[in-house]
């Protein structure tokens, strides 16, 4: 029994999205590609990655996505010092803010009026580690070898470190990526970056609304952004446990295959989003159409049996303990939900936590209980995955429908197996991303009336 | 319904000043600095070849139940579970744990782990094609395949600490890390009071772990010119407030803080060492690599954190003293951090900025980075409980347009029941909290 609560609770509602995703940036590209299960899953275009266990990665093309359309003329020049994960997260805010109708400074608005005051808005976005950009790093570090070719730290630390541009590290802390949305659309409240793996969207939003709640702010960009596509994310992933180990003469789109009994793994991707959070008096004041309310949210931490959570405990309990948090805290109770968007990445293991999970909350409505899996259309993308999943939640309420599924099955006993898009009356939706680590963060959408 | 009162039960730290509490406190009062040449790899001929370094008489096996469960532990971790257990400890938690582990959870500033440098550039160096300038993807992957350990690279994930941190305490309530580079503990240690002020936890595990004293990290660093290059004594380069400071010297550790309910506290008969009174966050939302010149987010936080526990900038207290007693300055001995912070300190005090004692520990721990905040907090708690504000060392040549109470070289016996400790993060997030003597 949770002791009473004795703050002020503000109503937060969802008044803009903007879901990054290899099918391009904006829900109705996402969302098209998920209504025809289209999967973006492919080889790599940009570094061949046929020499890793898994050769397919699903990433956003640069003729859909150039991040110097997305920022005001003055700043065209700091995009050089943005790392991919800042690209996506700077595109998804820029989409956030045009679909919720915001003027920001973004907008270079001629009388330098807002829409929400400057010191009213907060921003909270996840990250993931971002990997330095290889060729860049490379050909400086090639400037200090020995003769026999090793890498020579005297003449690093002497001169090779100056073949670095001066801002180089800028390019890749993890708070750089709110650092640049807070400078281009002037948000001067609360800020942070959650460092939590796949479950670093969720807990941003999650803080938002506290923020938003408390009323420490009036509006937060909220969200998460990461690419794992580059040699180091796909190392690591892969050592985790994460992907999938298939062949180059395999079909990609066949590859991700959430809560199937012949999973194989994920692959890795990149996206995320921007959420447009706002307190429900402030975006009623201003006439906004509220697109969803937030209504709950829970955070949790798994126990661990190898401490690191890569070989996660199938029971599943600590991802079950956030879903609960998230339904207590919207006041709800499981029947009430009415579709579920897990990561649903496509690793057995944690797939199989995911699917405890669910059961143990919806017990027996969890095999007719829909799942709305994403993975299989766009990949795997860490820290903002979680920002997909809630920018996509919101659609399935907003239009009511739910879009297709594939490559799963429901051998798990959840509702996981191939499906055509459909209509389906979604009042409420709960969404789920457990990490790499073991934390755990949900949240419940509902419609609004 | 009033909100509940949130108390520090339990302080702990590893830095490169030792790793008890008290033998640290007993250090940064003597002024001392523990500024040496760098050991964690060969930086002879890079411009900034000394830092405060975790000594190696630092074993985290002596601190927790069980080392095995940890073995692949990274520094960040191993530094976390020191500080993390020496504040168990004190809260008492270690005797009686809490009842339900899904009541206890974290908050941490935890920093990204360190490369695994050498195979790491080895693999860029076998994989790199000179003549199209670019990084072959087949042949990196084989030697990286090769090279790479797979828990050492898994264990450099920023949340790693959370999980180690999670399996040691047995906590399974909300669990977050941030970075927001140098408030990122701050932020911590704040949001943890506020997700306890919402009664989402009854005990929360806050504070921060970082080293960034590695060769891309002083690299990165050495390229933005915010690093000390001061030749000679390693001693004295870290110059806070001091008209020639050039620059932070890194540190390296980890402070933890238990924070929990009064009420909890009570009830299990706790001894509550400061209560937070106030969190203040903001964002400078300027430039991405200035502080914003009248250090206007920097003054925001202070004014909404001195807010939240009812204190007025601008009046005395009932004995006369300025409204805070102590200030726990970010004072990173930069020129631009210490004059500006020095300006918004003012901006939010006015006339009684004067008064108010504001040193920096960063003379002599170093920069601890993401972990800053959380040392610098810890300072605030053992001001209190010793009536004791530790110097800014190396402060012998005053700026003269800095001109507050910086505690120039000497510790000051002083009575302090509220302190303001800052932290501001390259990237603008700025965050200052209230923690002030606890009184039932």
């Amino acid at each position: 029994m949770l002791p009473q609560k004795a703050r002020q609770n503000r109503r937060v509602v969802i008044t803009g999205i903007g879901p990054i995703a290899p099918a391009g940036l904006g829900i109705d590209a996402i969302w098209n590609a998920l209504l025809e299960g289209r999967s973006t899953v492919a080889p790599c275009a940009t570094f061949d990655a046929a020499g890793f266990p898994c050769p397919f990665v699903a990433q956003l093309p640069a003729d859909r996505f150039d991040v110097k359309q997305v920022v005001p003329k003055s700043y065209r020049k700091a995009t050089k010092v943005m790392a991919r994960d800042i690209e996506l997260a700077v595109g998804a805010a820029y989409e956030a803010v045009r679909a919720a109708g915001l003027i920001t400074k973004a907008h270079e608005p001629a009388d330098g009026k807002t829409t929400i005051p400057v010191d009213r808005m907060g921003c909270h976005i996840g990250a993931g580690l971002i990997a330095a950009e290889e060729n860049e790093l490379t050909s400086a570090l090639a400037t200090s070898r020995k003769p026999d070719g090793s890498f020579d730290i005297a003449a690093w630390g002497a001169t090779g470190m100056q073949n670095l541009t001066p801002l180089w590290m800028l390019k890749y802390l993890p708070n750089m990526l709110a650092c640049h949305v807070t400078i281009c659309h002037d948000c001067q409240g609360p800020s942070n970056t959650i460092t939590c793996g796949e479950a670093s969207a969720l807990l941003s939003v999650g803080e938002s609304m506290r923020v938003i709640g408390r009323g420490a702010a009036d509006a937060c960009l909220s969200g998460g952004a990461e690419s794992k596509v580059n040699l180091m994310a796909i190392l690591r992933q892969h050592f985790a446990g994460r992907l999938a180990k298939a062949s180059t003469s395999d079909d990609p789109t066949k590859v991700v295959r959430p809560f199937a009994s012949n999973a194989i793994g994920g692959v890795p991707g990149e996206g995320g989003g921007i959420l447009v959070l706002e307190a429900a008096e402030s975006a009623q004041a201003r006439g906004a159409a509220a697109l969803a309310e937030l209504a709950g949210f829970g955070a949790s931490q798994s126990f661990c049996p190898d401490t690191i959570g890569a070989d996660p405990s199938r029971d599943g309990e600590g991802i079950s303990d956030a879903m609960q948090a998230a339904l207590d805290d919207a006041g709800m109770k499981a029947d009430q939900i009415d579709a579920v968007v897990p990561y649903g990445c496509g690793a057995p293991a944690l797939d199989a936590a995911e699917a405890s999970a669910i059961r143990r909350v919806f017990g027996d409505r969890a095999a007719k209980l829909p799942l709305v899996t994403i993975a299989p259309v766009t990949g795997s993308c860490g820290a903002g995955f979680g920002a997909v999943a809630a920018s996509v939640a919101v659609q399935c309420l907003r239009t009511g429908m739910l879009p297709a599924r594939i490559n799963g099955d429901d051998s798990q006993g959840v509702d996981a197996g191939p499906v055509a898009a459909r209509k389906a009356d979604v009042k409420s939706i709960l969404v789920c991303t457990p990490s790499l680590g073991g934390q755990n963060a949900a949240i419940v959408l509902r419609r609004l009336a | 319904m009033s909100e509940p009162r949130i108390v520090v039960t339990g302080i702990g730290w590893v830095t490169g000043l030792g790793h008890s509490i008290d033998s640290v406190w007993k250090r940064l009062l003597n002024a001392e600095s523990g500024m040496e040449p760098t050991t964690r790899f060969d930086a002879r001929t890079f411009p900034t070849s000394f830092a405060a370094e975790v000594k190696k008489d630092f074993d985290f096996r002596g601190f927790v139940k069980d080392p095995a469960v940890h073995a692949s532990a990274g520094l960040n971790s191993q530094f976390a579970l020191g500080a993390a257990s020496q504040a168990w400890k004190q809260s008492g938690l270690d005797v009686k744990p809490p009842k339900d582990p899904r009541r206890v959870g974290l908050y941490l500033g935890a920093g990204e782990g360190v490369l695994d440098f050498d195979n790491y550039v080895a693999t860029m160096l076998h994989a790199w094609d000179a003549a199209g300038a670019k990084v072959d993807g087949l042949k990196w992957a084989a030697e990286g395949l090769k090279r790479m350990d797979r828990l050492r690279e898994i264990e450099q994930e920023p949340n790693m600490p959370l999980a180690h941190l999670a399996r040691e305490f047995n906590a399974r309530g909300p669990a977050y890390n941030c970075l927001t580079a140098c408030a990122a503990s701050t932020q911590a240690i704040g949001e943890a009071f506020s997700i306890l002020r919402r009664g989402d936890a009854d005990v929360m595990i806050g504070g921060g772990t970082h080293t960034m004293i590695h060769p891309l990290g002083v690299t990165g660093f050495n390229r933005l010119t915010a690093l000390s290059e001061r030749k000679g004594d390693p001693t004295e380069a870290s110059r806070p407030f001091s008209v020639d400071r050039g620059g932070f010297v890194m540190g390296e550790g980890s402070g933890i803080v238990i924070l929990e309910t009064l009420e909890h506290a009570m009830h299990r008969g706790a001894t509550p060492l400061a209560e937070v009174k106030g969190y203040g966050s903001s964002c400078d939302a300027y430039r991405i690599t200035d502080i914003q010149p009248e250090g206007r987010g920097a003054a925001v936080a202070m004014l909404e954190a001195l807010r939240q526990a009812g204190i007025d900038p601008h009046a005395r207290d009932a004995q006369g003293r300025p409204p805070i007693q102590y200030i726990s300055a970010h004072g990173t001995g930069t020129k631009e951090n210490d004059s500006i912070e020095t300006r918004a300190v003012k901006r939010v005090f006015g006339d009684l900025a004067k008064d108010i004692p504001m040193s920096s520990i960063k003379s002599m721990m170093g920069h601890l980075i993401a972990a800053a905040g959380a040392v610098e907090f810890i300072t605030c708690v053992l001001a209190i409980r010793d009536g004791m504000v530790p110097p800014t060392r190396n402060l012998k040549n005053p700026d003269p347009d800095l001109d507050l109470d910086y505690v120039p070289n000497v510790a000051r016996k002083v009575p302090v029941d509220v302190c303001l400790s800052n932290n501001f993060g390259f990237g603008g997030q700025n965050d200052a909290l209230v923690v002030t003597r606890f009184t039932p």
